[in-house]
């Protein structure tokens, strides 16, 4: 195995396009290697270049880390970057590389689908910018092509009012998703809901997001009918860390919840 | 890289992992091998002032860092007082989990020098311990936390209270 560690995006990017594998904080992708999952023959190191670890207002480098997001982060992105991991892994793990990885359950992707955010992708022949739901492709698949890198997660300019983050999962500590979720709320009623681990790729429920943004100040009645929404439009399997059906009822009772904390 | 204070170099194959240029090259045997997967925290050092677990990266990933293992917290002899406070309140019982305990603990009260107990549960829920069920490594860490403060530490719960 090769190691390359660039100081510059260009250089990784000429890595990249010679088929480098890309290497962040290694959260991922090093737990693959130590398995004799994957053994990559060339790696590119994207610890040391100080671009991609750069954050002006709305644009986020792909190498800032979780414990970053968790310090400095909007709301909602800072309570997701919270829960994922553990301190070492926050200090080691980037925003870029959860997209990388694209897992079902990753705890940043709500947020993003929640706000609407784009995700900016660099290879030497120039950038794009693609929005999340083009960006999600299904479990553990993005739309990121061979020699292309993940440069930056792009937030809309203006925040929604409020914006709450939460997550169910079998334990307190560094756990993977069973449910993960962020509901945001404007000031004239304008609502989202995003999940996570309850579909191939993270997701909205537009059935539910219409029904409440007519809410101004949402009965209980309404509130239970958001949840049954929620519920109904999340797409869960049954696989090692919970069943469809809990996934399902958790989905609503944890996006009301969120709402609630919004409307508080 | 730097580790422990000591400049170090060697030649290593791209592919030798933190931990074992730690224990194998340097022969810092403390710290562990766990999972392997980035869950246990047996592995856990500081590279440049922050806990990361080492079974996860690559040895020349750290190169020019500053690396510090749990053979280098202790000063001139005298235990670390987060190492006192796993001594003094039973903080470990096979002690596998330990050293990765300890730097976890050390980073946290770098940080926050006065954790309540929840602060503390968070900030060593990257360590997995199998013997304790954590209560008394609560209690090493508030050890730990009042003597760097200079205050007397908080009696044992198993002490006093007749």
């Amino acid at each position: 195995m090769q190691a390359f560690h660039p100081k510059t995006l260009d250089e990784a990017l000429a890595a990249a396009a010679d088929g480098a594998t890309p290497l962040a904080g290694g959260t991922d992708l090093m737990v693959e290697v130590n398995f004799g999952k994957r053994r990559p023959e060339m790696v590119v190191g994207l610890r040391r270049i100080a671009e991609l670890r750069e954050w002006e207002r709305s644009r986020i480098g792909s190498g800032v880390t979780w414990r970053r997001v968790e310090r400095d982060g909007p709301r909602a992105y800072a309570q997701a970057a919270r829960t994922v991991g553990s301190p070492q892994i926050r200090n080691a793990a980037t925003i870029g590389g959860n997209l990388g990885t694209a897992s079902p359950a990753g705890d940043g992707h709500p947020f993003l689908a929640a706000v609407d955010a784009s995700i900016e992708i660099a290879s030497t022949s120039g950038r794009r910018l693609v929005p999340w739901y083009e960006f999600f492709t299904g479990p553990k698949q993005n739309a990121l092509q061979p020699g292309e890198l993940i440069t930056a997660v792009v937030l809309p300019e203006r925040l929604p009012e409020r914006h709450e983050f939460g997550k169910v999962g079998v334990r307190n500590a560094m756990v993977i998703s069973t449910v993960c979720c962020v509901v945001t709320r404007d000031t004239e009623g304008s609502t989202t809901v995003a999940l996570g681990s309850v579909g191939p790729t993270p997701i909205r429920v537009p059935a539910a997001e219409e029904m409440i943004s007519a809410e101004p100040s949402p009965s209980d009645s309404a509130l239970g009918e958001f949840a049954r929404l929620v519920s109904e439009g999340v797409r869960p399997i049954t696989d090692h860390r919970s069943t469809e059906e809990y996934r399902r009822h958790a989905a609503g009772v944890l996006a009301r919840r969120l709402l609630e904390r919004c409307l508080a | 890289m730097t580790v422990n204070g000591q400049p170090v170099s060697a030649e290593v194959e791209p592919r030798t992992l933190l931990v074992h240029f730690l224990r194998e090259d340097l022969r810092l045997t403390g710290t562990h091998v766990g999972c392997e997967t980035g869950y246990c925290g047996a592995c856990t050092v500081h590279v440049d002032g922050e806990p990361v677990k080492s079974c996860t990266m690559f040895a020349v990933q750290a190169d020019g860092a500053n690396v510090t293992t749990i053979e280098g917290i202790a000063s001139n002899g005298d235990l670390h007082p987060v190492q006192e406070g796993f001594w003094e309140r039973h903080g470990l019982q096979c002690g596998y989990c330990t050293p990765g305990m300890i730097m976890s603990s050390v980073a946290l009260l770098s940080k926050n020098d006065r954790p309540s107990e929840e602060e503390i549960r968070h900030g060593i829920e990257g360590n997995l311990c199998r013997c304790t069920g954590y209560h008394n490594i609560v209690q090493a860490v508030q050890f730990a936390a009042a003597r760097m403060r200079g205050e007397e530490p908080p009696a044992a719960d198993w002490e006093g209270g007749e």
